[in-house]
């Protein structure tokens, strides 16, 4: 056990992947990250069945963890799970907006529909999430935000527009949020991820010749693991990053550095 | 212990002292060491490099001052054979030495600058001036890297912090020659990342916006200026070396495995505005 996160209440959204011995996503592997640096872990999330397992076996190794069933695009449910962090450990001092869905069409396939649902779950996720714990975290002195973007929120991408542009609404708003709310004491930052090997993306990297062209582009020449992307969110959760805020911070093997 | 058995030179580390305000260098020497690294504090100054490190060694940590001025190409050649000879390794390389120091005049010449703001701009920036930064700044980073960069090979990786700043990525009312320094060094970490990043050889630069360091002493001992200052600063404050050597160590420690030509910006929300 260290102690980075020691004392500290986190709540991760799309935090269900995080079950012993299978693939993880983001949400799960920060959670496991949170628990063993100290920290009592409220994992949210609309899949109940796996949220729940992750926290009890996070419990299990000795850590304090709930789950708490959240879909981020709904007002009430944000308050009911802040709502149940606060009954159980009395605080909030971390927020990691991590849910998010996959669109995979351009512009001229993408339908109103599934512009309005990417739009609503990364975009007003975010938003929701942020409205809703400021006043929690002003209240116990202070906070950070880690709002998961990814690297197609910088540079144009050939087949997801919907979430592209989500992302890049993500990005833009964690700078707005960033100084609105640095006078409390409360760091928002987002966080740029590359292309990671996670549940989230076996299904387009699963084909061996989608990964090849992928990895070409990628100077390190591999998929990140969910665990160095939990890092990354740990160094911006934790108070070694008390100066850093409206930053962005890219975790993506040199991609973009191209 | 996040940098157990690493072996790091850091530029410009001579002001550690306990108890006084210290520099970026010095601060980010006392985090490798806590963290369980050897670390090598280079610097010009050669008797305060010499305190630094055996105030470390007094609590127990591995730290060791050579005298290093990083514009000079054999001495960076000897002191890199240096630290590998003796430690066998070295995984890690901050270039942090620095220099402000730009217009060396007074304000007397009547064609030249009448005070410390019209020095700062380029009707004003003489080719010495400028060459100097140059030299600090790029030139050190460009060295401290081609001799770093076979040894690291050989250790199987590494990482390497070029500490920029946020005038090395927007413009501000600051030193024209310093500003274009910086972002040399921001360009050439993103360069030097993707020819090595096959070699799991990281590059990353980081950006501290203001700072509590003695090389920046007036900027915050005087109340009207830091007034002045952190009047554009959301977080209302300047940062501790403290909070920006976390961020180096962060990025010189395996957690960062997956980040490279990155810039990591430490400045209170300043560029987000």
């Amino acid at each position: 056990m260290n102690d980075r996160l020691a004392g500290k209440v986190v709540l991760i959204t799309g935090g269900a992947n995080g079950l012993d011995g299978q693939l993880m996503g983001f949400g799960g592997a920060f959670a496991r990250t949170a628990a063993r640096e100290g920290a009592s872990v409220v994992i949210t999330d609309v899949d109940e069945k796996n949220g729940q397992l992750t926290a009890s076996q996070i419990e299990d190794s000795g850590s304090k963890a709930l789950f708490a069933r959240l879909d981020v695009t709904k007002s009430a449910e944000w308050q009911a799970a802040i709502f149940a962090a606060q009954d159980a450990y009395g605080r909030l001092d971390v927020l990691v907006n991590n849910a998010g869905i996959l669109s995979a069409f351009d512009v001229e396939h993408t339908s109103e529909e599934d512009w309005e649902r990417v739009l609503a779950v990364h975009a007003m996720g975010a938003f929701l999430g942020t409205k809703y714990v400021a006043p929690v975290m002003r209240q116990s002195g202070g906070g950070s935000i880690v709002n998961i973007s990814s690297i197609a929120a910088m540079v144009g991408n050939p087949s997801s527009t919907a979430y592209a542009t989500a992302k890049g609404a993500i990005r833009s708003f964690t700078k707005s949020a960033a100084i609105q709310l640095a006078g409390d004491g409360i760091r928002v930052n987002s966080l740029h991820p590359g292309f990671a090997d996670t549940p989230f993306t076996v299904d387009s990297l699963g084909d061996p010749a989608v990964l090849k062209r992928r990895l070409s582009g990628i100077p390190m020449g591999r998929l990140a693991t969910a665990q160095e992307v939990a890092n990354a969110i740990l160094f911006l959760a934790s108070d070694e990053s008390s100066y850093v805020t409206g930053a962005e911070l890219v975790v993506d093997g040199g991609c973009l550095a191209q | 212990m996040r940098m157990r058995g690493k072996t790091a030179i850091i530029t410009g580390a001579a002001t550690g002292l306990k108890g006084e305000i210290r520099g970026i260098g010095g601060a980010t020497a006392w985090a490798f060491v806590r963290e369980g690294a050897t670390v090598y504090l280079a610097d010009i100054n050669d008797e305060l490099g010499e305190r630094t490190a055996a105030q470390i060694r007094e609590t127990g940590g591995a730290a060791h001052y050579v005298h290093l001025d990083v514009t000079d190409e054999a001495l960076w050649q000897n002191t890199i054979d240096f630290i590998v000879k003796a430690e066998g390794a070295l995984d890690v390389l901050v270039n942090n030495a620095g220099t402000g120091r730009d217009y060396d005049g007074d304000y007397s010449d009547p064609d030249g600058p009448q005070n410390a703001e019209e020095a700062l701009k380029v009707e004003f920036t003489t080719v010495e001036g400028l060459d100097r930064q140059l030299g600090v700044h790029v030139r050190g980073a460009m060295l401290g890297m081609k001799y770093a960069i076979p040894e690291m090979r050989k250790c199987g990786g590494g990482s390497i912090i070029n500490v920029s700043s946020i005038h090395g990525i927007v413009g501000v009312d600051t030193i024209t020659s310093y500003s274009t320094a910086k972002a040399g060094m921001r360009h050439m970490s993103k360069t030097v990342a993707i020819q090595y990043a096959s070699e799991n050889i990281r590059v990353n630069s980081v950006h501290p916006g203001y700072t509590k360091t003695p090389a920046a002493l007036p900027l915050f001992t005087d109340p009207e200026l830091y007034a002045d200052r952190t009047s554009l600063i959301p977080m209302g404050r300047y940062a501790e070396s403290e909070e920006i050597a976390n961020s180096i160590l962060f990025l010189a420690s395996d957690e960062s495995s997956y980040i490279t030509g990155a810039e990591l910006v430490i400045d209170g929300g300043h560029n987000a505005q």
